[in-house]
């Protein structure tokens, strides 16, 4: 059969591909908001800067080690260097409806976003330089070799047959355990449990959360990688997730308090998160039960962090990594061949062998994001050093990373 | 005998309290916006997940400088507007000014302080 370029499955993609690309922003100033205010130039950048950094790595050779001719399931081969042959024509082994070069540009914004995420954990006192280094190191051994695995055609978990839509172990369990992993190597801020760290600027959070919402669904309906039924049921069950998982986490909030705007924000996310890697596979009405119970495991994990005084500083690993963990055993729960003809059944749709496919993928995505994160920011530690001086830290990052200031 | 009165209330009393001394014929004063804490050692603020303590709370200080003759009359308007009767009222500090020169006509001491219409007019006390 020829591969047939698809007018309305390019449109959607390419608008999809705006909408990811926007969520690294919006994550900029979600975490932008939640660090005090000599440090928010400093958040800011270390997100934006992978839009220029990955954007490179990404067309010279990510691409190629993610999606080339697969080496024996472990890692790309090397025919997509410098996005060779990347062109108008479709891929058949990655969607036959639109040009190769808008599935390669798609998934670059999964590459872009994915580190980024990961600066939660050590905003506030990494040095700007080891931060560069550690995140190429990162994308091209961790990121490319994961995505090869789960998406890659020939990847190892990918014949295994894991369901994971759109990125639960390769954006957000990675992000998740690396964010652990980094933290522990990095050490705590300056102050951090003596005196209180307040967000400069919640309303930045909030407007950051909710551009991640809007571009949340061209990372899951656009996983679709057409404009179809399976497209409108990972926009409904992604929007449904957040929707649940926010008042979830308003009702946990209230009965520790008050009604958290910031803990508000944070539960949309949270359900964002958890639903990714099931988006695509399971019903509106499962999807309530994803962000239900993503809410208060993320929820507790958070305080289990804090009471632990460790200082992943913006809870990525609560947020995203516990979050789309549940996510992905979600997926080997509720899916179901009626939502996706290209997906498989669940537990609870009679095929419990998947459950554990579904846990093998969360575990070694787990095991080895966490394990190269930990060994690659020991190696900057003991060489170039990972932190600023503790003056430069009293300083704030964006006088003495930047000389700059936010407000004058 | 000039004073000064630093006057530490809670921010949404500033209004009052400025209006409470024009109103006795005090114009001149400066406000600081400061952070701190008294006895009662700060409060609860939400988090993401629970709760967390914030000791430093945002305040209002208002300066003023006076006759000694008005330092009552200015406390007493002080007292009643910033009042609400719960902790974190604040707290008004006096202390003794040295000098006192107005700029723009080098008057010095009682006299730099006096304005047309101030309490010192109404009390029909003159320039010395």
């Amino acid at each position: 059969m020829v591969n047939q370029i698809n007018a309305g499955d390019t449109a959607w993609i390419l608008v999809c591909c705006s909408l990811v690309l926007l969520m690294t922003p919006a994550l900029a100033m979600f975490y932008g908001g939640m660090v005090r205010r000599k440090n928010v130039l400093s958040t800011l950048t270390l997100s934006y800067i992978f839009m220029a950094l990955i954007g490179v790595q990404w067309v010279a050779f990510g691409y190629s080690l993610a999606f080339g001719t697969s080496i024996h399931g472990w890692i790309g081969g090397l025919n997509f260097i410098g996005f060779h042959g990347v062109d108008a024509v479709p891929n058949p082994d990655y969607s036959k409806t639109i040009p190769q070069g808008l599935f390669a540009a798609f998934q670059m914004m999964f590459a872009v976003i994915t580190p980024a995420l990961i600066t939660g954990a050590f905003v506030e006192r990494v040095r700007f330089k080891s931060f560069l280094l550690f995140s190429l190191l990162w994308a091209t051994l961790v990121y490319d070799p994961l995505c090869h695995w789960v998406w890659g055609q020939g990847g190892w978990l990918k014949n295994l047959g894991v369901l994971d839509f759109a990125g639960g172990t390769v954006v957000h369990i990675a992000a998740g355990f690396s964010a652990l992993a980094f933290a522990l190597v990095i050490g705590p801020r300056k102050g951090f449990g003596t005196s209180p760290m307040e967000p400069n600027n919640i309303p930045l959070t909030v407007l950051g959360a909710g551009l991640l919402w809007v571009g949340w669904f061209g990372f899951n309906a656009g996983s679709a990688l057409a404009a179809n039924g399976v497209a409108v049921n990972a926009l409904l069950t992604t929007n449904t997730s957040a929707a649940t998982a926010g008042l979830v986490w308003m009702v946990l909030s209230w009965l520790d308090g008050r009604p958290s705007t910031l803990g508000i924000a944070t539960g949309m996310v949270v359900g964002l998160a958890a639903v990714t890697p099931a988006s695509g596979f399971i019903t509106p009405m499962a999807s309530m039960v994803v962000g239900a119970v993503a809410a208060p495991l993320s929820y507790y994990a958070m305080r289990f962090r804090d009471r632990r005084k460790l200082d992943e500083s913006l809870d990525v690993w609560a947020c995203h990594g516990i979050a789309s963990t549940w996510g992905m055993i979600a997926a080997g729960l509720f899916a179901t061949v009626s939502v996706n003809s290209d997906g498989a059944n669940g537990l609870f749709f009679g095929n419990p062998g998947q459950i554990g496919i579904q846990i093998l993928a969360a575990i070694v995505t787990m095991g080895f994001a966490f394990s190269m994160t930990y060994v690659l920011a020991k190696a900057l530690n003991a060489s170039i050093g990972l932190r600023v001086s503790p003056m430069e830290e009293e300083v704030g990052l964006d006088i003495s990373s930047h000389g700059e200031r936010s407000y004058s | 005998m000039l004073k000064k009165v630093e006057a530490i209330i809670r921010e949404d009393k500033v209004n009052d309290v400025k209006d409470a001394l024009a109103e006795i014929g005090i114009m001149g004063l400066n406000i600081f916006e400061v952070r701190g804490h008294g006895r009662q050692g700060g409060i609860q603020l939400v988090g993401r997940a629970g709760t967390y303590q914030v000791n430093m709370l945002p305040k209002i200080q208002v300066n003023i400088v006076l006759s000694d003759r008005n330092l009552e009359a200015a406390i007493d308007a002080i007292l009643k507007a910033a009042f609400t009767g719960e902790p974190g009222d604040g707290l008004i500090f006096v202390s003794p000014i040295d000098e006192v020169i107005r700029i723009r006509t080098r008057e010095r001491g009682q006299d730099a302080m006096m304005y047309p219409g101030d309490i010192d007019e109404r009390k029909k006390v003159s320039k010395g």
